[in-house]
C-alpha cells in the first residue's frame, strides 16, 4: 500500500506540473525536500540524545518501572505479545505520556526507542509486528490533553477564549483513538485470513 | 485564567519533569551523569538511520503539494463537503493533515488568522489541527528507524483514524459552538 501511495503522490505531482507548464517545480521540490529531511534528522539527533539520556536516568532510578507497573492492565490488553516486564513497555508508556502531556519533541525519541525494543522481539525484521502496528495506531490517532501549540496560536491571534477548543479536541481525539484501536484489531484479523 | 494556567503548565512541564527525575535519581543513588551520557549515545544513530526514509517521504509530499494537486482536490471535493455541512475552506487542512505536520500547521494558522480564532472555521481548524498526528510522518520515521519496510495494515488504520477524527471534529464543533 505504501508503494502505491508513494508513487501516486509523485506521479500526480509530475503530471499536474507538466500540464500547468511548470515542470521545474518538481525538481525544486524534490531537491529542497531532500535537504530539509537531512536537516530535520540532524536536529532530531540532538533532541533524541537529550531525552534518551534523561530516560536512562529515569530507568536507573526505577521510575519507568513504576509507571509500567501502574499501567499494566491497559498495556496487557493493548500489547498481549509483549512480555509485561520487557523494556519496550517502559518506552511505549513514556511515549504515550509525552503525547498526552503535549510534549511533542519528547514523544518522538521515546517512540523510536520503543520501536527499537519492539524490533528486538520481532521475528521478521522487515515486516511490522502486531505490537508495532498497535503502537503506531495509538500514535497516529493519539490522545492529547493539551494541544499547547494551537492554544498559543489562538492566543496570539487575539482569541477571547483560546482554550475553548480543549474540550472539542479531546472529544475528536478520543473518537479517533478508539476507532484506531478497533481498526487495528479488526484489520489484523482480516489481514491474517487474506494471507491464508 | 484558564489560559494562564495552561500557559504556565506548558512553560513548567519540562523543567518540572527534569526536576522530578533528577531528584528521585539522586535519592536512589543513581550515577546521573554517566547514565545520561550512556542513554544519549543512542540518539545520533537512530536519527541518522531515519534519513533515507524521511527523504523518500518528504520529497514525494513536497512534489505533490507544490505541483498544486492539493488545489485540484479541493475543487473536486468542494461539492461533497457543502452537502455534509462542512465549510470548504477547511478542505486543504483536512487533506494536508496526514501528510505534513508543518504544512497543516501553516494552513491552520492561516485559517485562524484570516477568519478569526473565534469564528466557526477558526474553531474547527483549531480542533482539527490539535486532535490528530501526522500519519505519514509517524509511519515513515518510526518504521524507518528500525528498518521495517512492510507496514502491513498500518497506513490504512492511520488514515481511517484521520478521517474519523476529522468527522468527529466537524460534528462536535457544530454541536458545541453552532
Amino acid at each position: 500500500m505504501i508503494n502505491i501511495v508513494w508513487v501516486l503522490l509523485i506521479l500526480s505531482g509530475i503530471v499536474l506540473a507538466g500540464l500547468t507548464g511548470k515542470p521545474e517545480v518538481v525538481t525544486q521540490s524534490a531537491f529542497s525536500a531532500a535537504t530539509v529531511a537531512v536537516k530535520y534528522s540532524l536536529e532530531l539527533a540532538g533532541i533524541m540524545s537529550f531525552w534518551l539520556g534523561m530516560m536512562k536516568i529515569a530507568e536507573a532510578a526505577g521510575l519507568v518501572e513504576s509507571l509500567a507497573r501502574i499501567m499494566k492492565p491497559l498495556t496487557r490488553y493493548l500489547f498481549p505479545s509483549v512480555p509485561a516486564n520487557h523494556p519496550a513497555m517502559g518506552a511505549i508508556l513514556m511515549n504515550l505520556s509525552a503525547n498526552i502531556l503535549g510534549l511533542g519533541n519528547a514523544a518522538t525519541p521515546f517512540g523510536l526507542k520503543a520501536m527499537q525494543e519492539l524490533q528486538s522481539i520481532n521475528n521478521d525484521k522487515e515486516t511490522a509486528s502486531d505490537a508495532m502496528c498497535t503502537f503506531l495506531a495509538l500514535n497516529t490517532g493519539c490522545i492529547t490533553l493539551m494541544p499547547t501549540m494551537i492554544i498559543g496560536l489562538r492566543f496570539s491571534a487575539g482569541s477571547r477564549n483560546p482554550t475553548e477548543i480543549v474540550g472539542t479536541t479531546l472529544f475528536a481525539t478520543a473518537v479517533g483513538m478508539t476507532l484506531a484501536i478497533i481498526a487495528d484489531k479488526t484489520f489484523r484479523r482480516i489481514f491474517r485470513q487474506v494471507q491464508r | 485564567m484558564m489560559v494562564n494556567a495552561v500557559q504556565e503548565l506548558s512553560r513548567w512541564a519540562v523543567p518540572l519533569l527534569l526536576l522530578i527525575i533528577l531528584f528521585y535519581a539522586i535519592i536512589k543513588r543513581v550515577k546521573v551523569y554517566e547514565c545520561f551520557v550512556q542513554g544519549a549515545e543512542e540518539g545520533f544513530g537512530i536519527a541518522v538511520r531515519i534519513i533515507p526514509y524521511l527523504v523518500a517521504m518528504m520529497m514525494a509530499v513536497s512534489i505533490f503539494k507544490n505541483a498544486g494537486v492539493m488545489d485540484l482536490l479541493t475543487g473536486m471535493f468542494g461539492q461533497v463537503f457543502v452537502l455534509l455541512h462542512i465549510p470548504p475552506e477547511v478542505i486543504p487542512l483536512a487533506i494536508m493533515r496526514p501528510f505534513s505536520g508543518g504544512g497543516a500547521l501553516g494552513i491552520a494558522a492561516e485559517l485562524i488568522n484570516s477568519y478569526g480564532p473565534d469564528s466557526f472555521i477558526g474553531r474547527l481548524a483549531s480542533t482539527m489541527q490539535g486532535s490528530t498526528d501526522t500519519t505519514f510522518f509517524i509511519l515513515t520515521v518510526y518504521f524507518g528507524s528500525v528498518g521495517v519496510r512492510r507496514y502491513r495494515y498500518s497506513l490504512a488504520v492511520g488514515l481511517l483514524a484521520d478521517i474519523s477524527t476529522f468527522l468527529a471534529s466537524v460534528y462536535i464543533v457544530n454541536k458545541i459552538f453552532a
